[in-house]
């Protein structure tokens, strides 16, 4: 045991495991296990047959890591940054990734862009859901209680954030919204009273 | 979350083909995006990395693909030439990702590993033809091919990570799909004892029949690595894998200023228990994924132990001639961890269902409608 030499014994010999796990040991020589050891030079540059590849256009000013000597010969311009969150991403970009600022205003850009595009989402005929976007409808379909209930899961204890998380600035936003109009219908009503507005 | 109309990719470089995606899957891994902790996640973006499906277009330069072909697609994007690729590190490529030098190219998976748009759709720009997708051989069932491009590949190369030797005890924490292969991975690699904890009892079902493990539910005991330190005679596991990552339950604090207000990368609960659990000198593999921003690791803990921890993205394609011959010798049976298959029209229920973990969910595929 631990306060001797010897290591605490294994129930099952190796012939036991064999019998019982169909596969025991066939990688126990490390030469099997294909990432051991971590650096091994690939011959046949996997299929490559360039030594630094051709480079795709950069269409846009492509944002990059300032810890890249250049912009890398292929990339993703799957959302070019745009609007206020494109702004803030561009500015982030300015940052080293060992720089807290660099993911704190990224992440911050994130909800920026997020909130961005619900508003953009009013007019088109499309808005967004947060009620089909979320997937809820799941809970009643495919058995939300009774995968959670009984089952000494620790997640319970937190679920109960999610709707007020994701819930909360949509019924924010909706309060800002209603009294917004509250205030214009009744300064409106005003100018309808007797002609002009009021004034104190 | 929700499906829109985009228009079909287009081949932005020589080397590119376009493939029509046939059964994409979700990931764990999915979920950090999802819940806004992986940094610079554009609204409009088309998650997605474990993806196959048919050659539909290739680029002037592409010469080991043709139209037509099956492929499946490792969840990585590299290029073959890098010093990384160069050594085998496809998941480490310098050539794909200018947003970061800190993680590679992944598809679907925010503009942080590169912007590029992922496979949970109808089509995808598949960079780096040549290097990257491979022939889905005749005798693999989809299923099983999908689940290589990540969850299999990614809990095999876990068990490597482990340096597993005959005999050792290795306790995996997380039964889902990367947890459960590394299990069956760590029996493959001569284990002597393996031991899953997870919290939910569908999966750690699964952990008992399709992995061989002995399982504990965390929940039922007050301190997990309390009871690893008993079952051990008190000498600790010789291996642990984090097959968890950031948004580890367990501990409420570390979950919601990670999880929810996104205050650190990620919840290290996991990774602490890990940390706690094994001997000394003993080593750590760390599969769970965390943010870019620091977490609150017990690094005092993993140094005055004398750990070795050893972590990566998995560097797929490395590992599918190997894997290959495990599933053909039906030593791993990835197809056997999907529990539900979701249309694509359907994908906000999906993730809802996957990140809340209803109807005994383990492993999601998403079926394109065109497909
Ligand atoms: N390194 C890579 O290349 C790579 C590839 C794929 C996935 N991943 C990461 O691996 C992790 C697992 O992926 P998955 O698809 O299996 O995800 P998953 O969400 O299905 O599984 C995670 C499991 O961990 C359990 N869990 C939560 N807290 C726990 C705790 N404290 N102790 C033990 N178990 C706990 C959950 O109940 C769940 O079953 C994710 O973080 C994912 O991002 C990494
Ligand atoms: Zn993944
Ligand atoms: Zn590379």
């Amino acid at each position: 045991m631990t306060y001797t030499p010897h290591k605490p014994p294994i129930a099952e010999s190796p012939d036991e495991l064999r019998k019982r796990i169909p596969g025991w040991g066939v990688d126990l020589d490390a030469k099997d296990r294909p990432s051991v050891p971590k650096l091994q030079f690939q011959e046949d540059f996997t299929g490559a047959h360039w030594e630094f590849p051709e480079r795709q256009p950069e269409k846009y000013p492509r944002e990059r890591s300032v810890e890249h000597g250049m912009l890398t010969p292929v990339f993703g311009i799957a959302q070019p940054p745009s609007g206020v969150a494109g702004a803030i991403r561009r500015y982030a970009y300015t940052y080293s990734e060992g720089r807290t600022a660099h993911w704190l205003l990224l992440i911050a850009a994130d909800r920026v862009d997020a909130w961005e595009h619900h508003l953009k989402s009013f007019l088109t005929l499309r808005p967004d859901n947060p009620i089909t976007e979320t997937g809820v409808k799941a809970e009643f379909t495919h058995n939300g209680l009774s995968s959670r209930f009984g089952q000494n899961r620790a997640d319970v204890k937190h679920q109960w954030l999610d709707p007020v998380i994701v819930g909360g600035p949509w019924i924010a936003a909706a309060g800002i919204v209603y009294s917004g109009a509250r205030s214009v219908a009744r300064s409106l009503s005003l100018v309808g009273s007797d002609g002009h507005r009021q004034v104190h | 979350m929700r499906v829109e109309e985009k228009d079909r990719p287009k081949t932005e470089h020589p080397n590119d083909a376009i493939v029509r995606v046939q059964l994409a899957a979700i990931c764990g891994s999915d979920l950090h995006p999802h819940h806004g902790m992986m940094p610079d996640t554009r609204i409009g973006h088309t998650f997605g990395h474990e993806f196959i499906g048919v050659v539909d277009e290739v680029g002037s330069s592409v010469r080991n693909l043709s139209v037509g072909d099956r492929v499946m697609v490792p969840f990585n994007i590299f290029c073959g030439t890098c010093w990384y690729c160069a050594r085998g590190l496809y998941s480490n490529c310098h050539n794909v990702n200018p947003n970061a030098t800190a993680v590679g190219g992944i598809y679907g998976y925010s503009h942080t590993t590169g912007g590029y748009d992922g496979g949970q759709a109808e089509f995808v720009r598949v960079p780096f033809a040549d290097v990257g997708p491979s022939t889905i051989p005749d005798w693999m069932s989809d299923e099983d091919a999908v689940l290589l491009t990540d969850a299999t590949a990614t809990g095999y190369f876990g068990a490597q990570l482990g340096d597993i030797v005959e005999g050792d005890v290795v306790i995996v924490f997380g039964a889902g799909p990367v947890g459960l292969i590394a299990a069956k991975s760590a029996w493959l690699m001569g284990a002597g004892r393996v031991i899953v904890i997870d919290h939910l009892e569908h999966r750690l079902e699964k952990a008992r029949t399709f992995a061989h493990a002995e399982t504990y539910n965390f929940t039922e005991y007050g301190d997990i690595v309390l009871e690893m330190k008993k079952t051990t005679d008190w000498l600790g596991a010789d291996v642990a894998i984090d097959a968890v990552g950031a948004e580890a339950d367990g501990n409420f604090t570390q979950h919601v200023t990670s999880a929810k207000f996104k205050l650190q990368g990620g919840s290290p609960v996991a990774l602490n228990w890990a940390i706690d659990s094994v001997r000394k000198g003993a080593t750590i593999s760390v599969m769970g994924a965390y943010g870019p921003l620091f977490s609150a690791v017990k690094f005092g803990d993993a140094m005055n132990k004398g750990l070795t921890i050893h972590t990566n993205r998995a560097p797929v394609k490395r590992q599918w001639p190997r894997l290959f011959e495990h599933v053909r010798n039906g030593y791993l049976k990835p197809s056997e961890l999907v529990t539900h298959r979701i249309p694509l029209d359907d994908i906000a229920e999906g993730y809802h269902m996957f990140s809340a973990k209803l109807d005994g969910m383990i492993k999601p595929l998403v079926v394109p409608s065109a497909a």
